[in-house]
């Protein structure tokens, strides 16, 4: 029994090891550190927007679900047609962007944010003043290029390896 | 009991279930084997588990309304899928896609493939053993390219880009630069995957020689893609009916000799190197302009009926569509990649034992989204 190279695959091993172990972490420790999303992500929720939209229903002819259901009427005072109730069934939404891609009024947005579970099927049922834009439901660069500078870069992965390899 | 004894033992055949939920089924798909003792004698599949009725979906939804389903189809490579529905509506209303889109969606089916290759690969090593390290590192090569996709359209997943004339939004400023990194760092990435794992012992005793489709056999059930041009088939779509702009790009089509497992494994491999060939052209050559025809949101095609295919990362993946002049399809029939190739299963694991099964069926590489449709 020879014992010349012996321990020298234990070394081999042990090295590659210690490299990793003095080496950046890799691991985004969420939720207290966060990578950015991409800014065109169809998040998931509809955001609407109760000043622009005239009540054309386009939105709900494109929807391959049918989860956008509108109310409209005509407002005999003032003379206007608008729109009584704007319901989306988030539960039935695929978030296809069909109907953000449709809008002829630039009225829909995607959501830009992503973790709004909810307890209750009934809270995914989205009426009127819970779809308007709020802070904790930013819009989406999706069809709307002019919110792209308002939103932060997207994080890639090929970026944090090139990073990390300097 | 001696040995004489033993070796005139009678044994008789019986059935053991696999699946529907086996780690190595990928999907809900369950196959009756008729053993004896660890050798298969046949097989008998059992589909239609994840059979969500998308053929008659696409009858109720307009023309643009089904994209987002089709993503649904292979869901590994909803590029491609969205791609041959696009062209097949596009036969069929007779519609010019414009020669940026053209060329963007070369590049993304093109770089669809490289992902699907990658988790094809990482899956089928998983199988035979080289358990889940390859695995992970193919999925970080296709976490890359998921980010592009992510950054053209906003979806990991369900990407619903393509769309009738064209795609639906230009890219980004940053997605060229990216997409040049992706691409030197994936050939570096492949050779090292390669020098790894071409070499390995314990690979090549496992799918050397093992499930070998003959040539006519392929040919005779209608094999396409990687598991038939592992078979010697020289039958790839875009060489044999070009459709886009697939005639104006330079790459080979790579071969298997035999026909076994190893050999479909090796022609995925050189696909990707022919892919990234492929966008490294598209990626110089991309003009600039519009990406999207003028096309209205409720197309109208006029009666008739269109049939188009594409090589999908799988396979040939066909769309037949008759029209009767409305804003739904009359009838969507889809010819789906992983069923058909399915089909030579049972001729592949004859008479191979039971961790071979496992390798054969990971080497076929198919979805089950797309079996059950």
């Amino acid at each position: 029994m020879k014992f010349e190279r012996y321990g020298l695959g234990l070394i081999k091993g042990m090295t590659v090891t210690i490299q990793h172990l003095l080496r950046h972490p890799t691991v985004t420790q969420f939720p207290e550190q966060r990578l950015n999303i991409s800014r065109r992500t169809r998040g998931n929720e509809l955001i609407w927007s109760r000043e622009k939209c005239t009540g054309c229903a386009t939105c709900a002819k494109t929807c391959p679900q049918g989860a956008i259901e509108i109310v409209t009427a005509t407002n005999l005072a003032d003379n206007k047609y608008e729109v009584e109730t704007y319901r989306v069934d988030t539960g039935y939404c695929i978030q296809c962007g069909l109907c953000v891609e449709a809008c002829p009024y630039d009225a829909l947005f995607m959501g830009y944010s992503f973790e709004r579970a909810k307890y209750r099927r009934g809270d995914l049922v989205q009426t009127d003043d819970e779809l308007l834009e709020s802070p904790e439901r930013p819009a989406s660069a999706y069809f709307h290029p002019e919110i792209d500078e308002k939103l932060p870069k997207q994080t890639l992965l090929i970026d944090k390896i090139v990073e990390k390899r300097k | 009991m001696t040995t004489t004894e033993m070796m005139t033992l009678k044994t008789e055949p019986f059935v053991l279930n696999f699946g529907p939920v086996h780690p190595s089924t990928h999907g809900v798909y369950r196959m009756r084997a008729t053993l004896d003792g660890e050798v298969i004698l046949d097989i008998e599949p059992v589909v239609g588990y994840l059979h969500r009725g998308i053929e008659k979906l696409a009858e109720e939804r307009t023309y643009s309304g089904f994209i987002p389903l089709t993503d649904r189809l292979d869901y590994i490579s909803p590029m491609s899928n969205n791609l041959g529905y696009c062209l097949a509506v596009e036969k069929l209303a007779g519609i010019k896609v414009p020669e940026r889109a053209e060329y963007l969606r070369v590049i993304m089916a093109e770089l669809q493939r490289l992902a699907n290759h990658c988790i094809a690969i990482g899956s089928f090593l998983n199988d035979t053993g080289a358990y889940y390290t390859p695995f992970m590192y193919a999925f970080r090569e296709r976490e890359k390219i998921i980010d592009l996709f992510d950054m053209v359209c906003g979806q990991r997943l369900t990407y619903n880009y393509m769309r009738i004339g064209g795609v639906s939004q230009d890219i980004p400023d940053e997605f060229l630069p990216a997409l040049k990194k992706i691409v030197e760092g994936m050939s570096r990435w492949i050779d090292e995957y390669d020098f790894l794992l071409m070499q390995n012992e314990i690979l090549l005793a496992r799918t050397k020689g093992v499930g070998v489709l003959p040539r006519e056999t392929a040919i005779n059930c209608g094999i396409s893609g990687p598991v038939a041009r592992g078979s010697g088939v020289n039958w790839d779509l875009r060489k044999a009916d070009p459709y886009s702009i697939y005639d104006r790009f330079e790459f080979d089509i790579p071969l298997g000799e035999t026909g076994d497992c190893y050999d479909r494994y090796r022609v995925r491999v050189e696909e990707m190197r022919q892919s990234l060939r492929i966008i490294k052209q598209a990626m110089n050559d991309i003009p600039a302009g519009p990406v999207r025809a003028d096309v209205p949101h409720l197309v109208r095609p006029p009666a008739g009926e269109a049939y188009a295919h594409i090589e999908a990362p799988k396979g040939e993946l066909g769309y037949y569509l008759v029209s009767d002049n409305s804003i739904a399809p009359y009838r969507c029939h889809i010819r789906p990649t992983s069923l058909i190739n399915l089909t030579a299963l049972r001729e592949m694991v004859k008479g191979w034992k039971v961790a071979d099964l496992i390798a054969i069926f990971g080497s076929i590489d198919i979805t089950m989204g797309e079996v059950d449709r």
